[in-house]
């Protein structure tokens, strides 16, 4: 990935971050092993989506609808190539594509360093990423999805609260322009 | 690597990759019994198209072939007419013959359950030339062993005699023709009486006495006295009956369809022929006070 970029016109007040070489795909790569192994082993933690945690917060930070959403649809498609057979191809790549698009998008307009805004823009989009997966599903897949429920609640909260924790440490990956 | 893009070129951007991953969540994905994914949208989309041809498409060629193109109709028309034509004959022989078959299956079965009866059968290959008369020409004659007085009658019943025998044809005289009759009794009371033809479809049965009960439905069979036709041949059913001084006036409906004779079978003998009718149950439950005269001297066939 490429980890140095700049912004130009009206969004030139927003400060673009960088990270250090292999962060970005250390990152990816660390969500997506975890998030296949720790439910082995705390099934509880099914609940969390480190990818979409880590697709969020490189898109918030890069601020670069581009590169975020292409972030996005990495981490998607590997996040279905390893789902098993079950799950095809492009089911958490569109959903978390929409992710990486929606956070660089807002990332490149709002100040998202505050752990309250990071709270709230996590939990968003969750319920976005889920209910993008529910399109997909119902219109693409013809499975029978629900659309909201406690359950996507929860989670939503669950993983806002991980992604304020994750998203302090992963500050530390920044390089200082 | 990447530079800044506007944010027309992400949002394209963005479009182009979901596009591909929608397109690619379509060539995996396989709806029951519909196909995959990827053809039922390509089918989806071109269908609509695809009807819209086949309408225009159709819409031309109605044009053309029913009103510009009717060239040969007229000639096509005289050809299928014709052919059609041809075809219901066809139809009609094949019914015929069908019904032939039938027939003659029939009469088979009869020659087949009484072998031990001489018998001929024939084919009724003319009719009397006027209403005057009411014959039947037979396609058996002499050869066959056919003669003067023998009984002609069908798996239904007695028809009537042969009154002229030919080398290879014979003439048979209907029990309906004026002439005609036979020696006849009714099945439950056993009165005898002569059944005459009256030159109508309907027999008539005479000389039964005005104190005799006889009742329509009962059953006639042949009586034997003629020497002509055997006992217990059906003759007929009584339609109805008029009492009279000193006799009744029976009407009787014959047993056999003597309007429409085609194959008939020629007894050439006298001896006793089993029909299988209910004439036997009446006969075995005689009418009490009945004033019948005892049957001909020959001996009943026992039925099985």
């Amino acid at each position: 990935m490429n980890d140095t970029f700049e912004l130009r016109g009206s969004e030139s007040h927003i400060e673009v971050h960088k990270f250090f070489p292999g962060a970005v795909f250390g990152i990816a790569v660390i969500s997506l092993v975890l998030q296949r192994i720790l439910p082995v082993y705390l099934p509880r933690l099914e609940i969390l989506d480190l990818p979409l945690l880590a697709t969020i917060y490189f898109g918030l930070s890069r601020r670069n609808p581009s590169t975020g959403l292409l972030l996005g649809t990495m981490m998607g498609l590997m996040q279905d190539s390893l789902s098993g057979p079950t799950v095809p191809f492009g089911e958490y790549g569109i959903a978390k594509t929409v992710i990486g698009y929606l956070a660089s998008s807002i990332g490149s307009r709002l100040d998202t360093e505050h752990p309250l805004a990071r709270f709230a823009l996590v939990a968003v989009f969750y319920v976005v990423h889920q209910a993008s997966l529910t399109v997909v599903r119902r219109l693409l897949l013809n499975q029978a999805e629900g659309w909201f429920n406690l359950h996507l609640a929860i989670a939503s909260l669950v993983n806002a609260v991980l992604g304020v924790i994750l998203f302090t440490f992963l500050d530390r990956l920044r390089r200082s322009s | 690597m990447i530079g800044m893009p506007s944010r027309h070129r992400s949002f394209a951007l963005l479009a182009g990759v979901l596009l591909a991953q929608v397109l690619m969540l379509a060539l995996q994905v396989k709806r029951d019994s519909r196909g995959r994914l990827i053809r039922v949208w390509s089918m989806t989309a071109v269908s609509p198209f695809e009807k819209g041809g086949a309408w225009g498409f159709g819409k031309v060629r109605g044009v053309w072939d029913h009103y510009f193109a009717l060239q040969g109709t007229t000639r096509q028309n005289e050809e299928l007419r014709t052919e059609n034509d041809e075809l219901k004959l066809t139809i009609s022989q094949l019914q015929s013959k069908a019904s032939e078959a039938d027939r003659l299956a029939v009469l088979l079965n009869f020659r087949q359950s009484h072998e031990k009866v001489p018998m001929v059968m024939a084919r009724v290959i003319g009719a009397s030339a006027g209403t005057a008369s009411h014959t039947v020409e037979i396609d058996r004659g002499e050869r066959d062993g056919v003669r003067r007085n023998m009984a002609v009658i069908t798996p239904d019943g007695a028809v009537g005699k042969i009154i002229e025998s030919y080398r290879d044809t014979a003439q048979v005289l209907l029990l309906s023709d004026k002439e005609g009759g036979a020696g006849a009794m009714l099945v439950s009371s056993r009165i005898q009486s002569p059944v005459k033809g009256t030159g109508e479809p309907m027999l008539s049965m005479s000389y039964v006495a005005a104190e005799d009960t006889v009742n329509a439905g009962e059953k006639i069979v042949t009586s034997g006295m003629d020497k002509i036709f055997p006992r217990d041949v059906p003759i007929g059913t009584v339609l109805d009956v008029k009492q009279g001084n000193p006799f009744k006036q029976i009407r009787v409906k014959p047993a056999a369809r003597l309007d429409r004779l085609e194959e008939v079978i020629v007894l050439l003998t006298q001896e006793p022929v089993n029909f299988k009718n209910d004439a036997e149950a009446q006969t075995a439950q005689p009418a009490a006070g009945s004033s019948a005269s005892p049957a001909s001297g020959k001996p009943a066939v026992k039925k099985p």
